[in-house]
């Protein structure tokens, strides 16, 4: 049983952009932001300014971030509730992602969606979603109208590996190969469904493997690769555009932290060495070490660039903490659209 | 008018609503190559096209959901549920995605849809395909809920859904396809949250929906005859629903019944009792009254079926009691 698609079998499409210096700073850039604001986040909860539940996206950066940079503007995005690093990588801007968070009036949700559910509409952002897998058929649907409309754009949605067992993921897909829906399916295989690993969920280990009862093209990448992603899911959005064919991507990563701020980084499910072998697969560290082999990153230039990311995050975090909290009238607004 | 069953009637307004606004499409079970589980459907495989007349597998959570990505995406969609008993595996998306998206997304993404099927008991079709679920989604902020009790308010109560909005679920009556009534041609929209006035009287006032409507004009009927002018108020939508119209009826007939076919428990009579009470309490001579579905799942058996449901003798009775009246 193997998927149509292997990662070994398919060239790199011509139509990638180039590997330039700009290119790779900006990739390299995009998840050193989500790297900082998260630990931010983690410190504004513990703080007591960020309130609910508040999952972070720190080991995952470059799935969001390698993803964004296949699609156009165009495209449209759901995802799971670990939504700040697709918002980021999408680019909302982290005053209103933090503002949000901090359910501020002036977040992008206006305060009434937190953590998990951040919305820009006019990035085709369409939403953190809080049911596991509950947002696979709302993606899947978002690919109908695409197709309904005679566009070519893709909808693209994120979800963890533990959502492959979940009745909407089966149900999305089948109508997405029998349809011919031109739909990307980004399973960020962290390893662990809050503190259940993946074998003890899962009688099937590959999750890429599932697309094998659709008939659907599939890879396994290397989620802790921003380069690899990149160019997944390029040739996904190639495949959905030219011949509105879906694809499942199963994206292994890491998670470094807990599933939520309110659980320890490893708890009783996994051990601390298995956390700290996985940071040696850090994507960031990864990646910055690639660019300074290939001369495209240097001392100078890191520097730069977290201390520019320092004040993005401090002015997003001193802009959450001053922006006015949502007037009291807008407790019964956006319940029903009028007219 | 044209004579129109309650079924061609639903019919017209999905046709005209599809041929009006080409984002509207039509998706569910056998709704077309078959024509419909119930013909709701019929010929508009023919006129629209596989596209917007869309076949789906047995799979309500999925395409229900697909239905809200859809609207997420521009499209309005109408997702037929086979009957509403099956919409029990979609509620997830009906209200965790449907209701709530507005809201959460801060006003962002609207969600115009339209969740229709029948509802409601049957004949003997027993516990998991006779039942009513108005009352549950009537209690969730967000959603519109829709019953029409004749074939001129299906047709206008589905167009007005179709151009809504907010997601609707609009809730047939698997009973009443057959049902004839006069059906205006062409644009008849009824408003969502209007009541109307089934039947004027002035002694009492009963508040029906849907099927039960049918039964309350009935005992209306035969009350009239032992000298009891009993009225009518239809809600038609269940949420928003009309309190100021049922209101004024109890103020001016003093004198309350409400007869649904739901389980008593926090059903849409209980809102509706709730409502009258903080409204009209003034004005009332005579506890309000409920005629309910038994307080249990429904039996197959043909008899223990017929004491399970509300019919005309039980609404009479009720009647009888706030008027005060022996037998």
């Amino acid at each position: 049983m193997t998927p149509k698609t292997g990662t070994t079998t398919v060239a790199r499409p011509a139509t990638l952009p180039a590997d330039d210096p700009a290119t790779m700073r900006r990739l390299m850039r995009d998840m050193l932001l989500i790297r900082r604001f998260e630990e931010k986040c983690g410190e504004s909860y513990a703080l007591g300014k960020i309130g609910g539940f508040c999952h972070l996206y720190i080991g995952q950066e470059a799935v969001a971030v390698g993803t964004m940079a296949a699609l156009r503007p165009d495209d449209l995005i759901m995802t799971s509730y670990r939504d700040h690093g697709q918002a980021l990588a999408r680019g909302m801007t982290p005053r209103a992602v933090m503002a949000e968070l901090f359910g501020k009036a002036a977040g992008c949700s206006g305060g009434k969606g937190g953590s998990m559910h951040l919305f820009d509409a006019s990035l085709g952002f369409l939403g953190g979603h809080a049911i596991v897998g509950g947002h696979i058929p709302l993606a899947t649907g978002a690919a109908f109208a695409i197709k309904y409309q005679g566009g070519d754009a893709v909808s693209v949605v994120f979800f963890g590996e533990a959502a492959v067992n979940n009745g909407a993921f089966h149900e999305s897909l089948n109508m997405a190969a029998l349809w011919k829906l031109p739909c990307i399916y980004i399973c960020e295989n962290n390893r662990y469904g809050m503190g259940t690993a993946l074998e003890r969920a899962s009688a099937l280990y590959d999750v890429v493997q599932r697309a094998c009862s659709y008939d659907m093209p599939a890879e396994t990448v290397d989620g802790m690769d921003v380069l690899a992603v990149r160019d997944a899911v390029h040739r996904a959005a190639l495949r959905g555009r030219e011949r509105k064919t879906p694809t499942l991507l199963e994206i292994r990563t890491y998670r470094f932290m807990g599933h939520s701020m309110s659980d320890p980084i490893h708890g009783h499910y996994r051990t601390k060495d298995e956390v700290e072998q996985q940071k040696t697969r850090d994507p960031i560290h990864v990646f910055a070490e690639k660019l300074r082999a290939d001369g495209m990153l240097d001392d100078t230039a890191w520097q730069a660039m977290e201390a520019e990311i320092a004040d993005e995050v401090g002015d997003a975090l001193h802009f959450a903490d001053e922006a006015p909290d949502p007037d009291a009238s807008t407790l019964t607004t956006d319940v029903y659209r009028e007219p | 008018m044209p004579l129109l069953s309650y079924r061609d009637a639903l019919n017209q307004a999905l046709r005209e609503e599809m041929r009006r606004d080409p984002a509207v499409f039509l998706m569910g079970e056998e709704v077309g190559v078959y024509q419909g589980a119930y013909k709701v459907s019929r010929g508009l495989l023919e006129e629209f096209g596989p596209e917007r007349v869309v076949d789906t597998p047995i799979t309500e959570l999925g395409f229900a959901g697909i239905g809200v990505g859809a609207a997420m995406a521009g499209l309005r969609p109408v997702v037929e549920f086979m009957t509403w008993n099956f919409a029990l595996l979609a509620i997830d998306q009906i209200v965790n995605s449907a209701a709530k998206m507005l809201y959460m997304s801060g006003g962002q993404v609207p969600i115009p849809i339209v969740f229709r099927g029948p509802g409601g008991a049957a004949l003997q079709l027993a516990a998991q395909h006779s039942q009513s679920f108005e009352a549950w989604y009537a209690n969730v902020p967000g959603l519109k809920v829709v019953m029409p009790s004749n074939p001129a308010d299906a047709k206008g109560l589905l167009k007005s859904a179709i151009r809504d909005n907010n997601p609707v679920v609009f809730i047939e009556g698997e009973m009443m396809y057959n049902t004839k009534g006069e059906v205006p041609d062409g644009e008849h929209v009824v408003p969502l949250g209007v009541a109307d006035v089934k039947r004027e009287g002035t002694d009492v006032t009963i508040v029906a929906h849907a099927k039960m409507v049918g039964l309350a004009l009935k005992a209306a009927e035969e009350m009239a005859k032992d000298g009891i002018s009993a009225e009518v108020v239809d809600p038609r939508t269940i949420r928003p629903l009309d309190v100021a119209t049922i209101v004024a009826s109890v103020r001016k007939t003093n004198r309350c019944v409400i007869v649904e076919e739901g389980w008593p428990f926090a059903g849409i009579g209980a809102q509706v009792v709730d409502d009258i009470q903080r409204e009209a309490f003034d004005w009332l001579d005579a506890p309000v009254l409920r005629v309910t579905s038994a307080d249990v799942p429904m039996p197959y058996n043909k008899g223990l079926e017929k004491l399970a449901k509300p019919d005309v003798p039980k609404i009479r009775e009720a009647v009888h009691r706030v008027l005060y009246r022996g037998g």
